[in-house]
């Protein structure tokens, strides 16, 4: 009797602390997110906030958080000092063309690679990866050099497929291998040639994957600072080189400074949130970077 | 995300697929047609510089000037050249925390991220904007924040009562700083790769994990971490290629200073070919630079091969 009352009596409050140590457990987890998201959160915030205020709350101690007076002011002044249209349009141009080409040789190598089953050609789509690119610069400088192409865009469309081209056959190679073999089979038993399997089965079934080639090869020729800094010569800057220039002429323009690299960054941040899932598919497979 | 699995496991070893028909031999070599201009193409892209670098690395040759056949002269100045061997032993330096300090916090973040809770796609997606965003942007806003007197990490610091850094601007602590800048750009690249790895086990173990009583943190230690640990190795193996090739971040902000502080292999070459136009002697920096990271792939892979059954 005395033991089954006690029993009854406890169950409310052991219940109770089950349920406290739930929520307590929850609060930590969600605290534990908040610490792992404020780095990334703060460094894009901060981004943003020295881009919109003036330069006077920029260099104030303590610093400034939240803008008192905001402005758009730092924008309109890099496109004023400096000509930002023109190396937006180049990095568009390079970034477009370069993703494209990467499309039109990766696909095909993609599907090749994953019919044949050619392991030594994806070991050797690695070695690609693993090589600096810094490495490929010195021949390419010499070459377009006595080529009289080391201050056009075609210098760094052809260099940008370096980074292009492993990223689209990687991905594809996947997709590929993942596409059930039947349907094609099927078209090649009824006589239709290898070519034409490829172009009307395959190709419209691997769309997704074309997709997320084509995002990622243009957001790392997008990103490429290495290729352009070299090759590219007034006319020809891409963004981040621009960039760049600015950094190592203004030191304390902050505000300048700050809208700059949102100019530059914002669409591919924009770009990644739109089509997220693509991203994180294509950068799963791939483990990619430039 | 089997094809995260079988797409990390052509890293390592060749995976057979069992239930696939084996394609007839002439018809192998019709697809490999398939891959012909993409070979063309990176003859020329890839293949032709190696070439010409080798080429390149055997003669005395500065832009400008009359080329000398030198034999093998380039690498010994190499050997002898301190400059040199002080950058290789900091790009190891480099190396090492660049690629522990992701994987780390990069592991955890995926255990956590692995839970089911409200908009987890969006914090994940927000969670990669780091090695999405444009590095030299990044790198810019990075030293805004690292200015001694007025940037606001000294001020973040000083709030908790902890001195303030040079950060970038000090011998002594820009390595340190660089690894920060890395950490946080390339910590979501761990993190999707060991996700993937979460999500690929099997849902068994740990429900009778679960059964038994075990503890959250007996679960991880004990089920989780051996479990996903091919993961972890395959984003070691990737992030040690990346970390000891890395430029835009250490380029755009200290160009290899204060002095020759922060001048790894990579900033090393970079000045010797085209802020000195040693177009011969970089040509063999690049041969070097290029063993060294194959062997470190390799070593880390056979590292990877050994663990496999442990």
């Amino acid at each position: 009797m005395g033991i089954a009352s006690t029993a009854v009596a406890r169950k409310p409050e052991r219940l109770a602390a089950v349920h406290l140590r739930r929520y307590l457990r929850r609060i930590g987890f969600f605290l534990c997110i908040a610490i792992l998201l404020s780095p990334v959160l703060f460094v894009f915030f901060w981004m943003l906030s020295l881009s919109l205020k003036p330069n006077v709350e920029n260099t104030a101690y303590p610093p400034v958080f939240i803008p008192r007076h905001p402005t758009l002011e730092n924008f309109r002044a890099v496109f004023e000092k400096s000509p930002f249209d023109l190396y937006t349009r180049n990095s568009v141009i390079v970034a477009t063309a370069s993703t494209l080409l990467s499309l039109i040789l990766g696909v095909p190598a993609g599907y090749g690679i994953a019919k044949a089953k050619s392991h030594g050609l994806a070991l050797f789509v690695l070695i690609a990866r693993m090589t600096p690119g810094l490495s490929y610069l010195i021949p390419w400088f010499m070459l377009f050099r006595s080529l009289g192409l080391n201050n056009t865009l075609w210098a760094l469309i052809i260099t940008h497929l370096i980074i292009g081209l492993p990223i689209t056959i990687w991905v594809m190679m996947g997709f590929f291998e993942d596409l059930h073999p039947e349907i094609e089979e099927a078209a090649l038993v009824d006589g239709a040639g290898i070519w034409s399997a490829f172009r009307d089965i395959a190709v419209p079934l691997a769309r997704p994957g074309m997709i997320v080639a084509a995002i990622l090869s243009f957001i790392f020729s997008w990103n490429n600072f290495i290729f352009a800094v070299v090759l590219a010569g007034r006319e020809t800057r891409t963004l981040p080189v621009a960039v760049f220039n600015i950094l190592t002429f203004e030191q304390l323009v902050w505000g300048e400074l700050a809208a700059a690299a949102l100019i530059v960054t914002a669409p591919v941040l924009v770009l990644t949130l739109l089509v997220q899932r693509h991203i994180v598919v294509g950068l799963t497979a791939g483990g990619m970077k430039g | 995300m089997v094809t995260t699995q079988h797409r990390i496991s052509w890293l390592g070893r060749r995976q057979a697929r069992p239930g696939q028909p084996v394609s007839s031999y002439s018809r192998r070599g019709r697809y490999l047609l398939f891959v012909v201009p993409a070979i063309v193409v990176t003859l020329a892209v890839i293949i032709f510089p190696w070439l010409y670098t080798i080429y390149m690395s055997v003669h005395d040759w500065q832009v400008g000037m009359p080329r000398i056949y030198i034999g093998l002269e380039n690498y010994a100045n190499l050997i002898n050249d301190t400059r040199f061997r002080e950058a290789v032993w900091r790009t190891f330096v480099y190396t090492v925390f660049a690629v522990v300090c992701p994987t780390v916090v990069g592991t955890i973040a995926a255990l956590f991220f692995h839970q089911e809770f409200p908009l987890r796609g969006l914090v994940r997606t927000v969670y990669l904007l780091p090695m999405i965003a444009t590095p030299v942007a990044i790198a810019l806003v990075w030293t805004m924040m690292f200015h001694p007197q007025l940037g606001v990490l000294n001020y973040l610091l000083s709030l908790v009562g902890i001195p303030p850094s040079r950060w970038i601007y000090d011998q002594d602590t820009v390595i340190p700083t660089l690894v920060l800048v890395e950490t946080w750009q390339w910590t979501p690249l761990v993190m999707l790769i060991v996700l993937g790895g979460l999500a690929s086990l099997p849902s068994e173990p740990f429900e009778s994990a679960l059964i038994d009583g075990a503890s959250t943190f007996q679960i991880t230690r004990d089920l989780t971490l051996p479990l996903v640990m091919p993961f972890i190795m395959v984003a070691v193996v990737l992030r040690t290629i990346d970390a000891l090739k890395s430029f835009d971040i250490i380029y755009t902000m200290t160009q290899g200073g204060p002095g020759t502080a922060s001048e790894t292999i990579n900033i090393y070459l970079y000045l010797q070919a085209f802020a000195f136009f040693r177009i011969g002697q970089a040509s063999a920096v690049v041969l070097v630079f290029f063993v060294i990271i194959v062997a470190c792939s390799l070593v880390l892979l056979w590292v990877r091969q050994k663990t496999r059954w442990a």
